[in-house]
């Protein structure tokens, strides 16, 4: 929401002719709700801060931070450390796969799109993958690793058919919420670069491949930035996707015996699997755990939020001079 | 706009178009990604609309016990139940989406106007953080608070007890229902709208309000009759896209909406609004656990397949309002 100077009537045009316009009763009561609106707004947000404010410094302790979930899925007590820990791994996975896709897709879209017709279709590609709904994808990632190509990638129930259900697949599932938006902005930042910076690459002898390398990718950094924190951002929030491809277990639980590896083909939870279960509706029964974990979450994803401001200010960079 | 090229024939010539093909490959992928999605989901799906035919969309029953049935059908693949009426689903993600745009929409035409035109600079300055933050907010902490503060003040507090007392034999009102799923889909939604809006509304050129306040109308008819009017394919595309996100919201509403397939019945009167509904998206996370027994499996990889063909339905929506702005001077991302 930047402000267009030019496009706004001059400051003090309602002044200048003030009194000699009409207010009928209808106006009043639009301008009267648009106020409401407005306000409604801010005091939604400020209630919701404040309560979890209140709710997460009343119930959170360090302990908890620091120690693990009780194995047994009924019993109360314990921490959420490994729910903490799952929401950086699901979250790094996520942005490692999407990044370079989203930035080689952006690239493609705006530097090469050729054929026309496949760059209209990749274009509407990613608007429908922006547009599926994050639980389709989840029970889509469900069938598709729990062919038996896959095996490798998760623990094996009876049969030998993997269960399709780790933080591999969570990951990859959720570089796919996280894409679109790496796109859209790389795009913006691509489009923003004017195409006299190109010729000058070219004119230099470099060939396209090496302008972009070289050019193109570091002058749109920033939107990049911005893209891979937004969707970042869109991954810790997700509840969806870890709810049915993390299987039902609030620790870590590692598949096989390769250091690491076994962990990202393990299964596990994240903050929000976390909040859901000891919600009411869940079946934990721990409300404070959940509101304790979900002050954590939210405190997360402002400062990702915050991040994004950091990353966009700045900005104001121009090419022309 | 013509592309400006490197001249043909140099010496990294090669290397180009191996870049070329290697990005052109992997956007591709997202085509294949989007095939592969549509062919499994549907070819998982297949049995149950095939057994039901057109009364899957159809009312009927009762479908939580035909869900169970499902569920404990025999084991042998030839006695697998798939009898599913789904109409209390359908009827139930279109009233909680319908009313969440619908009052969505309101606010965020509101909003935006208050925000370009009659806010204070300072409030203005304030509330693009406000809404920023409204749309940041993961999906299932805005459950949970629904859920414990919410739904117990409506349980106890709006809710009579000659209202549960009419319906006990039916359905439980503990809060949970659809006017709170409404409610707090239409807060998550709304960010979104007012974003695309507050954008559509400063891009109103300059002088076609000057325009209109040189004819003596107030900033608010103003606003009305020229800024709104030219947003209008703006306005489109966020109802559009809030539909799609609405349609989509799954935890939040399992949590808060009453997780039990029933038609909220407009007939009875103040109750309606109270009366528990379940969604197509809502009804997967609920039914998750049920994911392993193969009828059960197919029936929600059903639900799965109706909200896969909505979402398409309404990107090809967005595409079909965004070609027709192109008449207008008003561009909006």
């Amino acid at each position: 929401m930047s402000t267009h100077a030019q496009t706004r009537p001059a400051p003090g045009l309602w002044e200048r002719i003030r009194g000699n316009e009409s207010w009928s009763i209808g106006d009043r009561i639009g301008v009267g709700l648009a106020w409401g609106a407005g306000l409604l707004l801010c005091a939604i947000a400020a209630a919701i801060v404040l309560y979890m404010l209140v709710r997460g410094l009343q119930y959170l302790s360090f302990s908890d931070v620091f120690s693990h979930p009780l194995p047994g899925l009924g019993e109360t007590g314990g921490g959420f450390l490994d729910p903490i820990l799952g929401t950086f791994v699901v979250a790094m996975l996520g942005t490692v796969i999407a990044g370079p896709l989203g930035v080689s897709i952006a690239v493609w879209l705006t530097e090469y799109a050729r054929p026309a017709w496949l760059a209209r279709a990749v274009e509407s590609g990613v608007e429908i993958v922006a547009g599926t709904p994050s639980i389709v994808l989840a029970i889509f990632g469900l069938i598709v690793f729990q062919q038996s190509f896959f095996s490798f990638l998760s623990p094996t129930g009876e049969g030998a058919t993997p269960l399709g259900r780790s933080f591999i697949v969570a990951g990859a599932m959720m570089s796919l919420i996280a894409l679109p938006l790496v796109v859209g902005a790389t795009r913006e930042a691509l489009h923003s670069i004017p195409r006299h910076v190109r010729e000058a690459s070219y004119a230099l002898g470099k060939d396209r491949a090496s302008t972009i390398r070289r050019v193109l990718l570091p002058a749109s950094r920033r939107g990049i930035g911005t893209g891979v924190t937004l969707g970042m951002g869109r991954i810790i929030g997700d509840t969806a996707i870890v709810f049915i491809l993390l299987g039902a277990t609030l620790r870590f639980e590692p598949n096989g015996g390769l250091p690491g590896w076994d962990l990202l083909t393990g299964n596990g939870s994240t903050l929000t699997t976390y909040v859901f279960h000891n919600s009411p509706a869940g079946e934990g029964g721990q409300p404070e755990k959940a509101y304790a974990a979900a002050f954590v979450l939210l405190a997360i994803v402002l400062a990702l939020n915050f991040a994004v401001d950091m990353i966009t200010r700045g900005r104001g960079k121009s090419w022309t001079h | 706009m013509t592309k400006a090229a490197p001249a043909e024939g140099q010496p990294g010539d090669r290397t180009d178009q191996r870049t070329e093909l290697v990005l052109g490959a992997l956007s591709a992928a997202v085509l294949l990604l989007i095939a592969f999605m549509i062919v499994f989901v549907f070819t998982k799906a297949w049995p149950s609309f095939s057994h039901n035919g057109l009364a899957w969309f159809g009312g009927g029953g009762n479908v939580d016990e035909q869900l169970t049935n499902i569920f404990n059908s025999p084991a042998d693949p030839g006695d697998y139940v798939y009898t599913l009426h789904a109409w209390p689903l359908l009827y139930s993600t279109a009233l909680i989406t319908g009313g969440a745009v619908l009052i969505g929409t309101a606010l965020s035409l509101l909003s935006a106007m208050f925000i370009v035109e009659f806010a204070p600079p300072w409030l203005a300055k304030v509330l693009q953080p406000v809404i920023r933050l409204l749309a940041a907010v993961p999906s299932v902490i805005y459950g949970l608070i629904a859920l414990l503060v919410l739904v117990p003040f409506v349980g106890n507090d709006l809710i009579s007890g000659d209202e549960k007392e009419s319906v006990q034999f039916v359905i439980q009102l503990d809060g949970t229902g659809l006017i709170v799923g409404v409610l707090v889909l239409t807060v998550m939604i709304s960010p979104i709208m007012i974003a695309i809006v507050t954008d559509a509304l400063r891009s109103v050129p300059r002088g076609w309000t000057e325009g209109a306040a040189a004819l003596g109308v107030n900033r608010f008819r103003a606003l009305r009759t020229v800024g709104l009017r030219a947003a209008r394919p703006a306005i489109v595309a966020a109802a559009v896209l809030a539909t799609a996100r609405a349609l989509g919201e799954a935890i939040m509403l399992s949590m808060v909406s009453g997780s039990h397939a029933f038609a909220p019945n407009p007939l009875d009167g103040v109750t309606f609004f109270f009366e528990p509904a379940l969604t197509f998206a809502a009804a997967i996370v609920d039914h998750a656990d049920e994911l392993s027994v193969t009828p059960s499996g197919q029936t929600i990889y059903a639900f799965a397949a109706v909200l896969l063909i909505s979402s398409a339905f309404l990107s090809f929506a967005g595409w079909v309002a965004r070609r027709s702005m192109r008449k207008y001077t008003l561009a909006a991302r």
